[in-house]
């Protein structure tokens, strides 16, 4: 049962394939063809393409909650927000640039009349740490919160429904100016990172090609988990949890493992959306963004390796094009794809494939499709 | 036929008891004229003996006739044939006359009235004390109030002598706080002392700064009973401290209960849907929304049929909790007919259909009522307070709290007494065994979904009365609803009632401590926590079923 190779089939290599050569070819693209050229990819496209990538990673690891463990979490903006805002204050203790000799006073601060930047906050001035705060921070809350939880056996909706107040309670929190992240208005304005222009190309460049690289990680690291005995116990727990612990296995300590893990790499990739996006606000963490994740999962197929990331991608390919040209029309068709998505696919994109691909290719009739 | 004379005869005497402030009126009148044409003569001892008169009438008309004296409105009005002019009183360039109250076209030139500085003084405090003897008991209770916070000497002894007049407590009362505020400032040391042991008594809070600013001058000053006086102020204000804060926690109780009605009813249908069915309904927000749309339609059209200043227009709202509640149950069908039937076996997926359908439903209100919040009146009956011992209770809070009491036990009676309330708890039990048995299960779900959709639109229109409508309103409710059904113990309707009113009442008193903000997230956190310790709710459902 175990091989090597993180591949199952043919379709998914085709679809892994088509994602490493967007991932190189897309960056190579922007630095090889020059403006004007058929082939450039402008440095906005990039941006936007970067954060989708980011968008995917956090479906990637929605999925690896949901699809394999059978949690629902409808707070994983949670941890993608408390990720960004780590990072986010890595960029907020940079904004003189390498030359500068003293670390700039941000603006939200210096409304709240502070005169000096306090010690913890000044700590983030380190690349290293800041980058360690934004998979350790969402790791340790989802350790502490995840632990409780799943030690007083919350499960099914009820979990649903107690991220989503986490979220709610954290948005509310940070909202506040008194929290010290700049209230509503959150982090902006960044001006460099790594020493490099936040605005310049190749900045861009840089972190497009880090978000792919992410993704790739993440992928493998799913994938591979699902070949080990771990991921088989993280599947029988999504299966039927009661056999599992009567089989002798701790499946609190598998749940609030998955969950931190989890949590880790959607801090990750909020942190390398936040310089992409040039902000990070409260609004990051709405419940109602929590659900916007799932849907993602959902449409791309829940339990599938690929199926987040194509979610991920459509939807807001989806969400840009009718924010643009229809505004009044986004949330009608939002909500319309949640509906169509849980009565006609419920194993979203790749099911539909699964279930019809035999159609396509050849006249035997495809194999049933495992519930 | 004798008992309809008896009738008339005491409607009769009732009239004639009111008729003679209609006398007195005409007698102020007369003495006003009088006491204006003395003046202008300059018959100082005639103008006197009208004022002593005066003195001992309580007409409002006395407070206008001074006011319009003193800005130079009344006029003296010449008339032909006649001994003395006319005196009219002028408002807005319409005369009056004085005497009678008509109004006047005036046919000669009008000559100024003027007062002189002595009466307009001995005018001017019949004036402050007119209210003191009015009718209106309420008056009585405010003119004393001023007059004592005003710790103005020259008005003691009034106040003294009508204080022995008054027979209703509660004005006694205030006559009494009166008198001794105002002899903190006026009164011999003995006096004082007595003053600060009844204020004390009273529990006076409009004394207490009075009183410290005497225990000040107390402390700094010399005088015989300095210890006595100290220990009397210390303990007055021990007494009014402990009473405010009494009334300040009766309100926090208060408003939390009422917070505690409004996430009573947004939460019963929840409890309904949710506890009952199984149903993770995250579209019941926006069924509060239509509720509150259908009181705002309502509302607009009772206005347009029948103006907003109508009668009929001060019972929209009655007529608008049962549509609210129709609206929002016919929604319900739908949403069930269409798609919540084919999910009873896949909660987690009726969770992100009915957000979806909840995205649907506010993008839908949006475009037809625009974003911003519309304004809903609330109507006069529902718009006052209750003034209780210090105490001030809002019609609307007590009008929710009993209207959250009749959903509780209106709901029990359905539940338990009716043949649908057994239908709907067989199903809930065991689906399968209840239709096997006969009961038509599809129907009860449909009906017991639009009960529990109706009663988040009654909640829609309690909250059109105590905040804004707008098509996101149910968005800040849907995460408090259901933290209140899962404290409580889903399934278990009172145990959802209990809760709703605790997180209501926990939250009114954590949010003078940490601001209402803080104290959302420390509820919500709590919340978290207590799961940790019971995850079951307060009354967990029992059951053999592992997987329950």
């Amino acid at each position: 049962m175990i091989r090597s190779l993180p591949i199952d089939n043919k379709t998914e290599a085709t679809l892994l394939s088509v994602l490493v050569a967007f991932i190189v070819l897309f960056p190579l693209c922007n630095g090889v063809f020059a403006e004007g050229s058929a082939l450039h990819v402008s440095a906005f496209s990039m941006g936007v393409w970067g954060k989708y990538l980011c968008y995917a990673v956090l479906a990637v690891s929605l999925n690896m909650l949901w699809g394999y463990t059978g949690l629902l979490c409808l707070g994983q903006n949670l941890f993608f927000g408390l990720g960004g805002y780590a990072f986010g204050m890595y960029l907020m203790m940079n904004l003189g640039g390498p030359e500068a000799t003293e670390t700039v006073l941000p603006n939200f601060m210096e409304q709240r009349g502070m005169t000096m930047i306090p010690d913890w906050f000044l700590a983030f001035q380190n690349p290293v740490l800041a980058l360690l705060a934004a998979l350790i921070i969402p790791g340790l809350v989802a350790l502490v919160f995840g632990t409780l939880a799943f030690r007083s056996r919350i499960k099914g909706v009820y979990f649903s429904i107690l991220t989503q107040a986490l979220v709610y309670a954290a948005m509310l929190l940070f909202r506040r100016g008194e929290t010290g992240f700049g209230g509503t208005n959150g982090f902006t304005n960044y001006q460099y990172i790594f020493g490099a222009s936040i605005n310049s190309e190749s900045t861009a460049r840089w972190l497009f090609i880090g978000s792919g690289v992410l993704l790739l990680l993440v992928y493998l690291l799913v994938a591979w988990m699902l070949k080990t005995k771990f991921g088989l116990v993280q599947q029988a727990i999504r299966d039927s949890e009661n056999r599992v612990r009567f089989s002798g296995y701790s499946t609190t300590h598998f749940k609030a493992f998955v969950f931190t893990l989890s949590a880790m790499i959607a801090g990750a990739a909020g942190a390398l959306f936040v310089p992409q996006a040039g902000i990070i606000n409260p609004s990051e963490m709405l419940p109602a963004k929590g659900l916007d994740v799932v849907v993602w999962v959902a449409v791309g197929g829940r339990g599938t390796k690929m199926g987040p990331i194509i979610g991920a991608i459509l939807v807001n390919l989806l969400k840009s094009y009718t924010t643009r040209e229809f505004p009044e029309f986004w949330l009608l068709i939002l909500g319309g794809l949640f509906v169509l998505v849980v009565l006609f696919m419920p194993d979203g994109i790749m099911g539909l494939w699964d279930r019809y691909k035999g159609l396509l290719f050849s006249r035997k009739s495809a194999e049933p499709v495992a519930a | 036929m004798r008992s309809l004379l008896l009738l008339i005869g005491v409607f009769l005497a009732t009239l004639s008891g009111i008729l003679p402030s209609a006398a007195d009126e005409v007698e102020t009148r007369r003495l006003l004229v009088e006491v204006v044409l003395a003046e202008e003569a300059g018959e100082d001892e005639r103008r006197d003996e009208a004022m002593a008169l005066l003195e001992e009438q309580g007409e409002p008309v006395i407070g206008e006739m001074y006011e319009a004296w003193r800005v130079g409105r009344i006029v003296l009005h010449p008339v032909e044939g006649a001994e003395a002019p006319e005196v009219l009183m002028e408002t807005n360039r319409v005369y009056a006359n004085l005497l009678t109250g008509e109004e006047v076209v005036p046919t000669a030139a009008l000559d100024k009235s003027r007062a002189g500085r002595k009466l307009r003084k001995v005018f001017k405090r019949m004036v402050d004390l007119l209210d003191l003897s009015s009718p209106d008991p309420a008056k009585r209770i405010q003119a004393a109030e001023k007059l004592g916070l005003s710790q103005n000497a020259e008005y003691l002894p009034d106040l003294k002598e009508r204080l022995q007049k008054q027979n209703d407590p509660d004005v006694r009362d205030a006559f009494q706080e009166a008198v001794f505020i105002s002899e903190l400032a006026n009164g011999s040391e003995e006096e004082q002392l007595a003053a600060v042991n009844g204020l004390g008594e009273l529990k006076s809070y409009s004394s207490r700064d009075f009183i410290e600013k005497l225990m000040k001058e107390v402390e700094g000053g010399e005088r015989t009973d300095k210890e006595q006086m100290t220990q009397a102020g210390q303990a007055a204000l021990k007494k009014i401290d402990a009473r405010q804060q009494m009334i300040s926690r009766v309100n926090t109780l208060i408003s939390g209960l009422s917070q505690g009605s409004v996430l009573l009813l947004v939460s019963y249908g929840l409890a309904i849907t949710f506890g009952q069915m199984g149903v993770i309904n995250m579209a019941h927000g926006e069924f509060i929304a239509i509720g509150g749309y259908t009181v705002y339609l309502v509302q607009k059209w009772f206005a347009s049929s029948f103006g907003p200043d109508s009668v009929a227009f001060g019972w929209y709202f009655a007529a608008a909790l049962p549509l609210a509640f129709i609206a929002a149950a016919l929604v319900g069908v739908l949403l069930e007919r269409g798609l919540i039937r084919f999910l009873y076996s896949r909660p987690l997926e009726s969770l992100l259909a009915t957000w979806g359908v909840s995205m649907v439903i506010q993008q839908l209100l949006r475009m037809k009522f625009g974003a911003a919040n519309v304004s809903v009146s609330s109507p006069e009956w529902l718009s006052g307070s209750l003034q209780m011992a210090g105490l001030s209770l809002s019609f609307n809070r007590v009008f929710i709290i009993g209207f959250a009491v009749f959903v509780i036990v209106g709901t029990y009676l359905l539940m338990t007494r009716t043949n649908w309330g057994l239908h709907v708890r067989a199903t809930m039990q065991n689906r399968r065994m209840a239709s096997a048995l006969g009961v038509p299960s599809s129907r009860v779900n449909m009906m017991t979904f639009a009960f529990g959709s109706g009663l988040a639109g009654l909640a829609g229109a309690f909250i059109s009365q105590i905040g804004n409508v707008g098509p996101s309103v149910g968005q800040t409710y849907i995460v408090d609803s259901f933290m209140v059904v899962v404290v409580g113990g889903v399934g278990n309707l009172f145990g959802t009632a209990i809760s709703a009113m605790g997180i209501g009442v926990l939250d009114q008193s954590l949010q003078p401590l940490f601001g209402p903000v803080m104290g959302k997230i420390c509820v919500l956190f709590g919340i978290i926590l207590f799961l940790q310790f019971r995850p079951g709710g307060i009354f967990p459902a029992r059951s053999r079923s592992l997987d329950d």
